[in-house]
């Protein structure tokens, strides 16, 4: 008997977990401390919040170092932690007018109440690449920020404001449409308690898009701009802050602040709505809100959102079937590695199909072909 | 359900209308008090001026008996291919009742039916040809997969039985029987609508509806399809509405016509009476265009 | 015995909280009442990838208890590493017993097959799923497949069938079979064998399908109609292994699968239901 390449599994993956292990460890540098990663791959940790669906800065540092900093992986292994976990209570809406901005930026208007704030960015930072990094040593972090808290404090610099927004003003005005919310029943529905089931309510979208994989919707979202589907954006603010979060707990009639999250906000101004009876044509809204600072994805978001809503599905960002279920990147990651099981009963089933079929084409050689494009016949 | 009382146009022995349609309207919009009143050929349009809402067709009544042809004729914007999308249940009318001879004895309004009824009307008690080809049949299906779809959807489950009856389907519709397997997206725009004829026929259906039929088709093309309509329509007693703004070929095909305008019937009556004396003075500019 | 059973870290007996088992079990009384209907839930997401068995997964989680009796196959086979894994897992978070006897075990996860022995009324067999939609074939929307469903609308997957047989002489499809469940729904079983299909039909034990990724359950309880779609001149036909037999165990009466020889090139075969065959060869031996 020939060779069977499955048997012995159990054996087999264990060796595979442990060698795993070797391969993370083999180089001999000391171990990387959660809190290093937590606070130095920032944008890591906020993107496999985002993705994995939970706000645990800490967990997701832990998710990185045991994915050996594949996002997706780390992603995956928080949401499945997720799993575990009871829902307690509901948060109440957050309203993003309260977050305590780190950065704010609008690109409609030069000048926007409360001014621009470039926050940490690096979008106007050359990409060189930084060799004096991998010499950087505890005695440089403690020289720095010593030195910058104390130019903070000289300055006396208003961190952590609150601002009026962009789309207020432009609502004031009758220049934007009024938001456009959930399935008319005013309810909320909880995407990872309830199916989500099309159509889907834009609250439902949104909340698929919240855990969506930051690539994926931006690739949909960049072929909605080069022309599948053109919203014609405008980034009326985006803005980068903490928001506290407040929940009615049980037990407690009243409501508590059960902490503070980093958000991304992003708010598109689209192509204008015609306006229905009696109504002055406006421009719509695309909203996008993530976890973390990740401004590609609330951008992409944002996008999506509008051109979701297009009446007209004719691009693959305009269909929401298309969009939402394509985006999740831990769906999309693990049916992709799927093909790595086993297909042999499949294979097997599909291969007596082919060879029923070339005896019959064997027998049939002489038959008139039977399939379908001949020349054109007139009338 | 819908249940057939007799098959096809053995219908035609039946007593009352195969169709009786009363104050079907169609409205694309947000409707008013004064849509009505403020659309129509009086007014030379059906855009309602209070609310904006389109009239595609409003206050539409008529009878069809078994056997007979009714021509609906008018321009384009007229609403005769509104009417008739209607009644096949491709658009939900937004007024009216119609009651289908076929259907519980002609006692239900089949616009309240089920989706599922509805369906089932379509497929064993209706034929639709449409006037794009691609509407009616699925291109990349085979000549007789399309005519197989309404079988199969009617309960014949036996290869065999389904290539014999598209066959001779075919056959009856002058399309080269070597055709059967082949996908009519390779056909010329003649030999399609033959197919979507004989689609339509496949289940001996009480009622055919022609949608412009001959429109894209060059005009030799034209007289052969119109020629062999009417003698299918003899040999098979067919029931049919055909709606066309050529008043030729509601000449040639119909018995009885509607004149539509600006989504109403301006004029109706047997086709020979309203060739020879046109009462609307819409219906006199179009019999004096006609050769 | 589950009191005394130490579970990995501090995780729930089953690894899901109870309400979501609660809800997964309240999807599976749904789908059990309407035969083939395919019941919207919200997957959770397991340690386990998405594709590799969550849907079924979830189902077991669900349902097992501590005196239940596991048997996980993948192929056919308990030695698979994905069977392997999943046994794991399930075994780690609950403590129960497991078998490689199908007439055995109370509950089994499956992918891809039905076991050769036929189950009892008593025993509940899980599918892994990874389409649960068999007219994705014919169209693409899912909100345009489930108006369909609703309307009994199969006449595009009857034209595939019959586009089929015209142009190949029979109908294609190999594993994955669709078929109609109590003269109703259209589902897909799955992605076993058409050797397994009639066996689907009037069976003494409940069938649940698990579709993680896509989020949908859907059942075939016991005693119900299952019948692969067919035309009346050209009839369903199961995987054709006449003239040929397990290597092992001699049977000619069970799924195959073909192995090739490296060095001659020569095919044998053996039992894909590995546990039955090495009950075979222990009977015979």
């Amino acid at each position: 008997m020939g060779y069977v390449p499955i048997k012995g599994g159990l054996k087999a993956i264990e060796a595979a977990e442990e060698l795993v292990t070797y391969f993370r460890l083999r180089g001999g540098s000391p171990p990387l401390e959660a809190e290093q990663i937590r606070d130095q791959l920032r944008l890591a940790v906020d993107r496999v919040m985002g993705e994995g669906s939970l706000y645990a800065p800490f967990h997701a540092a832990v998710a990185l170092k045991q994915a050996e900093g594949d996002v997706l992986e780390a992603s995956f292994i928080l949401r499945a932690y997720r799993s575990t976990l009871p829902r307690l209570a509901y948060t109440q809406t957050v309203d993003t007018r309260e977050m305590r901005i780190i950065r704010r930026i609008s690109a409609a208007f030069k000048d926007i109440p409360g001014g621009q704030l470039l926050g940490p960015t690096r979008d106007y930072s050359l990409r060189l690449l930084d060799l004096e990094l991998a010499e950087e040593g505890t005695t440089h972090v403690k020289e720095f920020l010593a030195a910058y808290t104390f130019r903070l404090d000289s300055i006396n610099a208003p961190l952590g404001l609150t601002f009026p927004k962009v789309v207020d003003m432009l609502r004031r005005e009758g220049l934007l449409e009024e938001p456009v919310g959930g399935d008319g029943t005013g309810e909320i529905p909880d995407i990872t308690r309830q199916p989500l089931l099309f159509p889907a309510p834009r609250s439902a979208r949104l909340q698929a898009m919240a855990r969506g994989e930051t690539g994926g919707l931006m690739a949909l979202a960049y072929s909605s701009m080069r022309g599948y589907g053109n919203i014609h954006p405008t980034l009326g603010e985006l803005r980068v802050g903490y928001l506290p979060v407040r929940a009615a707990l049980e037990g407690k009639g009243k409501l508590v602040t059960v902490g503070t999250v980093l958000v991304t906000e992003a708010e598109v101004i689209a192509r204008m709505d015609g306006g229905g009876k009696g109504q002055q044509p406006r421009f719509t809204l695309g909203y996008g809100l993530c976890f973390g600072h990740n401004e590609v994805k609330a951008i992409s978001m944002a996008i999506l959102d509008r051109a979701m809503r297009s009446t007209v599905k004719e691009a693959p960002a305009e269909d929401e079937e298309f969009v939402l279920y394509h985006t999740d990147g831990i769906e999309a990651a693990g049916f992709t590695a799927h093909w790595k099981l086993p297909h042999y009963v499949t294979f097997q089933s599909v291969l007596d199909r082919l060879r029923r079929r070339q005896e019959n084409q064997g027998k049939n050689e002489q038959k008139e072909e039977v399939t379908g494009d001949g020349p054109k016949d007139e009338v | 359900m819908a249940q057939p009382e007799k098959e096809g146009n053995a219908v035609s022995k039946e007593q009352g209308p195969v169709l009786q349609v009363r104050g079907l309207g169609k409205f694309y919009g947000e409707a008013c008090p004064h849509c009505i009143n403020s659309t129509g050929p009086a007014w030379e349009s059906n855009i309602c001026p209070a609310c904006g809402t389109i009239v595609a067709c409003a206050e539409i009544s008529f009878a069809l008996m078994a056997g007979s042809v009714l021509g609906v004729v008018g321009e384009s914007g007229s609403g005769k291919s509104t009417l008739v999308q209607c009644l096949y249940f491709d658009l939900a009318p937004s007024t009216g009742e119609a009651f289908l001879g076929s259907y519980v004895g002609g006692k239900k309004n089949i616009f309240a039916a089920s989706a599922q009824e509805k369906r089932l009307m379509r497929n064993k008690l209706m034929g639709m040809v449409y006037q794009n080809p691609q509407q009616g049949l699925n291109l990349d299906f085979s000549a007789g997969g399309n005519i197989a779809e309404k079988l199969l959807m009617a309960g014949c489950f036996h290869v065999g039985r389904i290539r014999a009856r598209a066959g001779a389907l075919l056959e009856k519709t002058e399309v080269p029987l070597k055709r059967l397997d082949h996908l009519p997206r390779f056909f010329s725009g003649g030999m399609q609508q033959r197919v979507q004829i004989a689609k339509a026929l496949a289940n001996n259906p009480g009622l055919v509806f022609l949608d412009e039929v001959t429109t894209g088709l060059d005009v030799s093309v034209q007289a052969k399809v119109l020629d062999l309509i009417r003698s299918l329509q003899r040999e098979l007693a067919l029931t049919i509405i055909a709606v066309s703004h050529d008043l030729g070929v509601i000449r040639l095909l119909t018995d009885y016509t509607l004149v539509m305008k600006n989504g109403r019937i301006v004029e109706q009556g047997l086709t020979d009476q309203i060739l020879s004396d046109p009462q609307h003075p819409y219906t006199q500019l179009l019999v004096s265009s006609l050769l | 015995m589950a009191q005394r059973t130490r579970y990995k870290r501090g995780y729930n007996f089953a690894f899901l909280d109870e309400s979501s088992k609660k809800e997964l079990r309240r999807a599976m009384l749904k789908a059990v009442a309407i035969p083939g209907y395919q019941v919207p839930f919200a997957s959770r997401e397991l340690p386990l990838a998405q594709g590799w068995g969550t849907g079924g997964l979830q189902l077991t989680m669900a349902l097992i208890g501590p005196e239940d009796i596991l048997k996980v196959i993948d192929q056919g086979s308990d030695d698979v590493v994905n069977a392997v894994n999943i046994r794991k897992l399930l075994v780690q978070t609950t403590g129960v017993a497991t078998t490689e006897d199908t007439q055995r075990a109370t509950l089994i996860q499956t992918r891809h097959r039905i076991p050769e022995e036929p189950l009892c009324s008593w025993q509940i067999l899980v599918f892994q799923v990874p389409y649960p939609e068999p007219l994705r074939l014919v169209e693409p929307s899912e909100a345009k497949t489930r108006e369909m469903h609703a309307e009994a609308d199969y006449s595009r997957l009857w034209v595939h069938l019959y586009e089929d047989i015209v142009r190949w002489g029979e109908i294609t499809i190999g594993a994955q079979y669709p078929v109609m469940v109590n003269g109703r729904y259209l589902m897909d079983p799955s992605p076993i064998p058409r050797w397994d299909i009639p066996r689907l039909h009037m069976a003494d034990h409940l069938n649940l399908f698990g579709a993680g990724r896509e989020k949908r359950i859907y059942a075939v309880p016991p005693y119900t109609k299952v019948e692969p779609l067919e035309f009346e001149d050209y009839p369903f036909r199961v995987e054709d292994f006449r003239g040929k037999s397990c290597a092992a165990c001699g049977s000619t009466s069970t799924f195959l699968d073909e192995l090739l020889e490296e060095t001659t090139g020569k095919r044998t075969y053996t039992c894909s239901d590995t546990s039955y065959c090495a009950k075979k060869r222990a009977a015979r031996d």
